[in-house]
């Protein structure tokens, strides 16, 4: 345990020329993008020119572009992310608001993607050419050519406005807040249309990735040999294929990690879920640069995390590969 | 216009006469309000200030102006205005002052008592320093006496005209209390988003990203009212999940046009669903072309008429719009009988006399066709700003001019066009606000400091027209106000500084069993006192 600490430190050193880019990008990216936080803040309401001036004066923004971000980073140093003006909050507080959401909306999607993909990749690669494995494939295809803005949509015609069966959005239930496990269970009914629109896709994708992977493993000597053992096809399918066939996929799923984040920001908005990628969003179209930075720090932090989560898991899997330290 | 039979008359309004309008709300009314119920509403943004007296935006009203109200509201009857904190109010002849009688035995949502005092420092605080449309119209306010608790005078230090005061009620004139700011930060008190107000909803909780909780008022002024326990509102950002939500019976309400346009046909086919075009008329918005006069080709005022006749509104109003709306002729929408005027010289659709105005302007067309090209911004504010501008795009070329359309999101189009001046001709969307010394005659005066929005960042400085604007802004006679406002629009109308195309408001999709809707001119962003669920 404590060279996983040890490796941990030295990833987190590592991730900090990461996090430098990110910060310097993103600055950089709205400094060029046209119009500041005032302009967004006034065409809501509009105002005079004495107005103009003071808010841009009170929010910082009539100084220099060097100025701004020498002023950030140096907050940054003392762990300070800022302050928000869209929401005329501090930055920490409004994005730990929101990263629960995500974390556990994430969360649940890679875990259901994961499963239930390998599960099905295990099934279809079984007999490759089979009409089970030709049924899946297309199956997975047709998933994976759905955009998850409108699966999402769909989902929520179907089930929430024709059927009834799950609530149209949301995180809980707001009319009567629930408390105890019955807050659980109500979390949970709110996420399936969620988690499934935003998994399904990777479902589809980890259901190629291990398919192909077992296809791979029946030509290998290895496997040839376990059946010369005599073993049980089960076995030898599950112990022996299958293992082997994991490997790219848990490579997948760091990549995931990073690509779910964008994929929520629709996902969020459909489903009316409060977190970070309506959050991002927001920061973008409110032109609120601390924010924006606040939300892509703590992602990438997250994503970082996750990659280093999915080392572990590869070194178990395969002995051959450790965490280099 | 389409009929069907049920919801037919509620579809009247914004297309039919005013009387026709009326019905749907007198039919409902009829019925005996029932207590009780959740109202459950559909919200797409959560503003950062939610304190009306401040931020005067329909964003924050929907929310605040049940729990703070203004001194009175607008109204279908009578002059036009319903008392609210105020109950009678009339101006001096030389336009100095203007005495307020205040509602009395009203109390604050935190127990203590509601005073002319609290309307004071409202207005020289609040309205008068930091709020984005009292800034321009009491920035003659001098002092308000306050002879007792239910009296307040305003005192101007110029003539200020009594009709204008009254028009900006509405709006401009949300009251909060004194006891919660003196002495803070205005800006930045914690009450601006915990709202106490007077009015009939307490402010009970926000979480962002989720809903606001309104709870019913036990104490408030109107014995009886409010009849409904709660309002929530949901916050929904997606255009389809809030048709989707009306649909299922989750919400009772999307107001502000929050379900598109294109969904309005299908949604009004749903059992128990209604599409309301009445309600919003206080605050119409009109589609207008901006114009950069700094062009030379567009100084010319044969080439602005020129523009105005090659657009055809009809079409624009039928395709862009689906029919919610109105052809314009210029600055006053017509639902203000007070101030509009039909009698302009607004050019109508006539492409050959563009052709031929333009060739007299000494613009003929090229070998390719073209006279020359233009920087054309659709301001991105509404998908009907968007579309206009692709059908403009069509419409210049049909009349040989090039316009390349440009593309930004919010800020960046305020950015280009109100304080880079970055654009030959804009797509806007001005909201007419009860009277046109409010936000509109700014679009048309000259010698504004550039980084204004939704001024005149145009380059139009036309001495006439600054003229017209100044006397009008110390003319204390309502009758004789509004008649150099009829001459500003044959102005306008002549010169076609800005080209007004269509006046389009919001659009209300209701559960039918919501009653009082849509029952005076804002009515979104009105108190809801008297809405009600039937079971």
């Amino acid at each position: 345990m404590s060279r996983a600490w040890t490796v941990a430190r030295r990833r987190l050193l590592h991730s900090i020329p990461v996090l430098a880019i990110v910060v310097l990008g993103m600055f950089a990216l709205l400094e060029a993008a046209p119009g500041d936080a005032v302009d967004a803040y006034l065409a809501v309401s509009g105002g005079d020119a004495g107005l103009v001036a003071q808010l841009r004066q009170e929010w910082g923004l009539d100084r220099s572009f060097l100025a701004r971000l020498g002023a950030y980073l140096a907050a940054l140093g003392r762990f300070d992310l800022g302050w928000s003006v869209a929401f005329s909050r501090p930055v920490i507080a409004v994005v730990f608001e929101r990263a629960p959401n995500t974390l556990l909306m994430m969360g649940a999607a890679i875990c259901f993607s994961f499963f239930a993909g390998t599960l099905l990749g295990v099934a279809a690669g079984v007999r490759p050419g089979s009409v089970r494995d030709r049924i899946l494939s297309a199956l997975a295809l047709i998933l994976y050519a759905t955009p998850s803005f409108w699966l999402g949509l769909m989902l929520l015609v179907s089930f929430a406005v024709k059927l009834s069966w799950f609530p149209l959005g949301g995180i809980e239930n707001i009319g009567m807040p629930e408390t105890g496990i019955a807050r659980v269970i109500d979390i949970a009914h709110h996420l399936v249309l969620p988690v499934l629109s935003l998994g399904l896709i990777y479902l589809a994708l980890y259901l190629r990735l291990m398919r192909s992977g077992m296809v791979e493993a029946w030509r290998s000597d290895y496997i040839r040999t376990a059946r010369a053992k005599g073993l049980a096809p089960n076995r030898i399918a599950f112990r022996h294929a299958a293992r082997n066939a994991l490997l790219p996929v848990v490579t997948m799923l760091g990549l995931q990690a990073g690509a779910l984040l964008s994929g929520s920001v629709v996902v969020e908005s459909v489903f009316a879920i409060p977190g970070m990628g309506r959050l991002a969003f927001e920061a973008v179209t409110q032109r609120d640069v601390p924010l924006l930075l606040g939300v892509f720090l703590v992602s990438t932090i997250m994503v970082i995390v996750a990659n280093f989560c999915v080392d572990l898991l590869y070194a178990q899997l395969d002995p051959r590969v450790a965490v280099e330290d | 216009m389409e009929l069907r039979p049920s919801r037919r008359s509620v579809l009247a309004g914004l297309l039919g006469s005013s009387t026709a309008a009326s019905l749907p709300g007198a039919a409902w009314a009829q019925a005996t309000p029932r207590r009780g119920g959740s109202l459950i509403v559909a919200a797409d943004s959560e503003p950062r200030n939610l304190n009306p007296a401040i931020v005067a935006s329909n964003g924050v009203f929907y929310v605040a102006s049940k729990v703070i109200e203004p001194l009175a509201e607008q109204s279908y009857d009578g002059n036009g205005l319903a008392p609210r904190l105020a109950t009678a109010w009339h101006g001096s002849p030389d336009g100095r002052s203007v005495t307020f009688t205040l509602r009395p035995g009203v109390t604050w949502h935190d127990g203590r008592p509601f005073s002319s005092a609290d309307v004071a420092f409202s207005a020289l605080e609040v309205w008068k320093k930091l709020q984005n449309l009292g800034r321009v119209v009491f920035k003659d306010l001098e002092a308000v006496d306050t002879p007792d608790a239910t009296t307040a005078v305003l005192r101007f230090a110029k003539p200020t005209p009594f009709q204008l005061i009254q028009n900006a009620l509405p709006a401009l004139t949300a009251v909060v209390p004194k006891h919660v700011y003196e002495g803070s930060d205005i800006n930045a008190n914690p009450a601006n988003t915990r709202l106490i107000g007077t009015g009939p909803f307490r402010f009970v909780e926000h979480r962002p990203g989720q809903f606001y909780r309104l709870e019913r008022n036990p104490n408030y002024w109107d014995s009886g009212k409010p009849y409904l326990d709660a309002i929530v509102y949901r916050v929904l950002p997606d255009p389809g999940a809030v048709a989707a939500a009306i649909e299922a019976n989750q919400i009772q309400l999307a107001a502000f046009s929050s379900v598109p346009l294109a969904d309005l046909a299908r949604i009004g086919r749903v059992p128990g669903v209604a599409v309301v075009t009445k309600g919003y008329e206080g605050i119409t918005y009109q589609l207008t072309v901006e114009i950069n006069h700094r062009r030379k080709e567009l100084a010319d005022v044969r080439v602005r008429r020129a523009i105005s006749h090659a657009i055809d509104r009809k079409f624009v109003v039928d395709t862009v719009f689906l029919g919610y709306a109105e052809t314009a002729t210029g600055p006053v929408p017509k639902f203000d009988k007070q101030f509009h005027t039909a009698d302009v010289t607004t050019p109508g659709f006539d492409p050959r006399r563009a052709e031929a105005l333009l060739d007299e302007a000494g613009y003929r067309r090229g070998g390719d066709g073209v006279r020359f090209k233009l920087r054309l911004l659709p301001a991105p504010f509404f998908e009907q700003t968007r579309q206009f501008g692709d059908y403009l795009r069509q419409a210049l070329r049909a009349v040989g001019i090039d316009a390349e359309i440009v593309r930004n999101d919010t800020p960046g189009h305020l950015r280009a066009v109100y304080t880079d001046h970055a654009f030959d001709l804009t797509v806007g969307s001005p909201v007419y606000r009860n009277d046109p010394a409010i936000s509109t005659t700014i679009l048309y005066q000259g010698g504004l400091p550039p980084g204004v929005p939704f001024s005149n960042q145009y380059g139009y400085n036309d001495p006439q027209m600054n003229a017209l604007i100044a006397k009008a802004a110390e003319t204390v006679d309502a009758g004789e106000r509004s008649r150099i406002y009829r001459d500003f629009q044959k102005l306008a109308g002549e010169q076609q500084p800005i080209i007004h195309v269509a006046e389009f408001t919001f659009i209300s999709v209701t559960r039918d069993r919501l009653r009082n809707v849509a029952n005076n001119p804002r009515w979104a962003t009105s108190n809801w006192a008297d809405a009600w669920l039937a079971s």
